[in-house]
């Protein structure tokens, strides 16, 4: 699992059947103290998650296929499944959502 | 789950038992920015893309589960055709918003 910040939505309306009437999400998947890491990703959303929350995301078939009931053959993989509220990293609580800022767009490289 | 721009066909006669009637189409991924992240790769289109659609695709064990035929050796395939891609205010379906191929000659639809 892994922790990232919600950046968007995103519409198809011709898609797989497993897909239909779940909502997509654009995340960024965060270092636990918040830095980008890894690759932008596209996932269901099971919680009501919208732009700005910090969430949990499931990236593994199993799992997902479980949390959404899909039955054995449900293409599903990414899946977010909880807000969070706060990290704590050793000493330090490096995120606390009650303080938190919205995700801004990364700098041009 | 990814975003990716489909940027060409893919052309295979001989094929795994199962992957008969299954479009192979090449595709770029995209970041959040519409930039080109990693390689291009090959996927299995189990919906209708053509070059030049913005599309959403899985990878791993799940790409063959969206395939018609479920036990075949696919490890990527297009889930989804994109519409639109709201990220921070930004769409990246809308014209200009994200990375397309160069158009050239060669690419070019006969």
């Amino acid at each position: 699992m892994f922790i990232a910040d919600v950046l968007g939505t995103v519409v198809a309306p011709v898609q797989s059947k497993w897909l239909d009437g779940r909502t997509l999400l654009v995340l960024r998947p965060l270092t636990p103290d918040g830095r980008p890491a890894l690759k932008t990703r596209v996932a269901i959303d099971k919680i009501g998650a919208g732009v700005g929350d910090r969430v949990l995301c499931l990236d593994e078939g199993n799992g997902g296929r479980q949390v959404l009931q899909t039955g054995p053959k449900g293409p599903v993989k990414t899946v977010v499944v909880g807000f969070i509220d706060a990290v704590e990293l050793g000493p330090r609580i490096v995120y606390d959502h009650r303080a938190a800022n919205p995700p801004q767009p990364l700098p041009k490289k | 789950m990814y975003l990716a721009r489909v940027i060409g066909r893919m052309v295979a006669t001989q094929r795994y038992p199962g992957l008969e009637g299954v479009a192979l189409q090449l595709i770029q991924p995209l970041d959040e920015s519409g930039a080109p992240m990693g390689d291009a790769l090959v996927a299995a289109a189990t919906v209708s893309t053509g070059p030049g659609d913005l599309v959403h695709w899985v990878d791993g064990r799940e790409a063959a589960l969206a395939c018609p035929e479920t036990y075949v050796p696919v490890d990527a395939a297009i889930l989804g055709f994109v519409e639109q891609a709201d990220v921070l205010g930004r769409d990246l379906a809308a014209p200009g918003n994200a990375w397309e191929q160069p158009r050239s000659a060669a690419t070019e639809p006969h």
